[in-house]
């Protein structure tokens, strides 16, 4: 699965609060809550986005609560893929399972310019290319499972492709 | 579990048991593997979100009732015709799918009390729970950690689940454990030091000449407070002391699995302990510890002595050996809570419950209750508790502008005896 948008670029410890506020919780819907993706730290953020781009961000992206939400809204807004430094583990696990890729990266995010340059992402081979410059970067890369449960759009509907019809 | 993949070189203990589980010779820190578990926990609150995600799934029945189990404990008995509703849903899916390890009123305990209690535990087991203290069966050298509702909604229709294989950091405590000084000062000590990011993602190994003298119950107290400083799990390798706990309880043949020589850690942190005192948690969190002769003048309207971390029989031995012929001080209430059906049963039998009825604290049936501040125990605006659970986050037992402070059965016991914070020396 290769992934490639323009990148926007977050800072360390963006807490779910911050990616999708308390206040909007009443809705589970992807595109609902997309309207408010960012809001309280970049308020025109959900304007300024294009389906495909790709959100950046240092370490710890999505501390905070264990809310489904944040990669939900993420993921309602369009944003194909999230590399971080680091995520915290619990917002790790739920994007999986509602199906939007994120992928680990140490080096090469500090000089991205938000709006302006762009990633290519190999999640199957763990490549992230600054499409500016060319440079190529490591990243562990997604087991074949990981790739097809992210393809068919997450957990749920994974072990129901695969597992539904023999029950 | 093939032991050939038990005799690799250069893996710690989780680390085995994942790539075991995977089927692959080795696994690193990073991996994503895809595994079969043991065993899938869920609770009032969490269940019945699997439940309706489950039936949204589309499956019919589960893959396998017995690796199932589910305990209503949150708020048992039902607080109100909301969360009775919520165990019914949870009865009902039990009594459709002939789920055996469901546990009601009177045979329940709080759940992570009761899993290892009932054998369900066991070294080389791969568990997952929708509740974030699932780590504490790390204690008998399982690999144990919580996850979301979906995750145990698709475990319990495939029985398998995916991991990110954690790096491990080892914790080594040195020396000797002073007098009133337990496993709940250890893990308390060392979220102090770490603090509540200090292990994210990671293994949390805890070993060294303490831990290997250290009881069940303390190990249990200690692997359930890993998430406390943001692990992923937390564990100590399996011993005697383990061996003589899971007699007669766990009857199916297991494996142990341990760390080898020559692990790789992330980190190894070592502490000597000889001469720590007990600590306490201040509010609002797990990571703000101080030692109790720093808790000056800390009044008390309310004390705990409970819970997933400590509601065990070494727990309430503790307390009633300081409880014994003392009185609760006149303007605080001390709430006892034997975690488990069983664990009430062996303190009655012990006469710690007649103590503690005397020392005019209420006893109360396992429930988890005041600690996430459900019921059986809430807080009043301006209130201050002291409670030995695991969080102390604002408005957690309560109103938001009450407090909790925690620590261990033996600071609580002493604590509630003198109306504010103290050593359990100054009222011994
Ligand atoms: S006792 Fe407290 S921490 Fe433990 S399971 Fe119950 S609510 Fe959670």
């Amino acid at each position: 699965m290769i992934l490639e948008g323009t990148v926007w670029v977050f800072g360390d410890n963006i807490d779910t609060d911050a990616i999708i506020a308390a206040r909007y919780l009443s809705t589970i819907v992807p595109e609902e809550l997309a309207e408010h993706l960012m809001e309280d730290i970049w308020p025109e953020f959900p304007r300024l986005i294009k389906p495909g781009d790709l959100i950046v961000a240092g370490s710890n992206f999505g501390c905070g609560s264990s809310r489904e939400h944040a990669p939900l809204a993420i993921k309602g807004a369009g944003i194909s893929c999230v590399v971080a430094r680091s995520f915290a583990r619990i917002f790790y696990r739920n994007a999986i399972n509602i199906g939007l890729p994120i992928l680990e990266c140490e080096e090469g995010l500090d000089t991205l310019r938000s709006g302006m340059d762009r990633l290519q992402v190999d999640l199957g081979q763990g490549l992230v290319t600054n499409v500016q410059n060319g440079d190529i970067y490591h990243s562990a890369p997604f087991p074949p499972f990981m790739q097809e449960l992210i393809e068919r759009g997450g957990l749920v509907a994974y072990v129901k492709a695969k597992f539904g019809v023999k029950y | 579990m093939n032991k050939d993949h038990l005799q690799k070189h250069g893996s710690t203990m989780v680390e085995k048991i994942l790539a075991a589980k995977a089927g692959q010779a080795r696994v690193s820190p990073g991996d994503l593997v895809m595994i079969k578990v043991d065993l899938a926990l869920g609770n009032d609150v969490t269940a019945p979100v699997a439940i309706r995600e489950f039936e949204r799934i589309g499956f019919k029945r589960v893959y396998n009732p017995d690796l199932i189990v589910l305990v209503p404990d949150h708020f048992t008995p039902n607080k109100d015709i909301a969360s009775a509703e919520q165990v019914q849903i949870v009865r009902r899916f039990a009594e459709q799918h002939g789920i055996k390890h469901f546990y009601d009123v009177g045979r329940m305990g709080i759940e992570h009390a009761l899993l290892p209690e009932k054998g369900l535990v066991w070294p080389g087991a791969v568990i997952i729970g929708a509740d974030s203290h699932t780590c504490t069966y790390g204690a008998l050298g399982a690999f144990a950690t919580g996850v979301g509702s979906t995750d145990l909604a698709a475990a319990m229709a495939i029985g398998e689940t995916w991991f990110k294989v954690p790096g491990t950091t080892r914790f080594e405590y040195h020396g000797f454990l002073p007098p009133w000084v337990s496993g709940k000062d250890l893990i308390l000590y060392t979220i102090g030091k770490i603090g509540v990011e200090g292990a994210r993602y990671q293994a949390m190994e805890f070993a060294g000449p303490v831990i290997d003298k250290l009881g069940i119950d303390g190990r249990m107290t200690m692997a359930n407070m890993a998430i406390e400083a943001g692990a992923k799990c937390g564990y100590i390798q399996p011993d005697q002391i383990t061996f003589d706990y899971l007699k007669d309880r766990v009857t199916r043949p297991y494996y142990p699995v341990y760390s080898d020589q020559d692990a790789v850690y992330a980190k190894t942190i070592s502490y000597v302990v000889s001469d720590l005192e007990p600590q306490i948690a201040f509010p609002p969190s797990p990571d703000n510890v101080f030692p109790v002769s720093e808790a000056q003048n800390i009044v008390l309207d309310q004390v705990v002595i409970g819970s997933c971390t400590n509601g065990r029989i070494d727990d309430l031995r503790v307390a009633a050996a300081i409880l014994k012929g003392k009185k609760v001080h006149p303007k605080t209430r001390l709430l006892v809570i034997p975690a488990t059906q069983e664990i009430y049963g062996t303190a009655l039998e012990e006469g710690l419950l007649k103590i503690f009825v005397d020392a005019e604290a209420a006893v109360s049936t396992p429930t988890c209750g005041p600690c996430l501040g459900g019921h059986m125990g809430i807080l009043a605006k301006g209130e201050v508790a002291l409670s030995t659970t695991n969080r102390n986050f604002v408005g957690r037992m309560g109103h938001p502008e009450s407090e909790v402070y925690l620590c261990s059965p033996a600071v609580a016991a002493a604590s509630a005896v003198a109306g504010r914070i103290v050593h359990p020396e100054e009222v011994i």
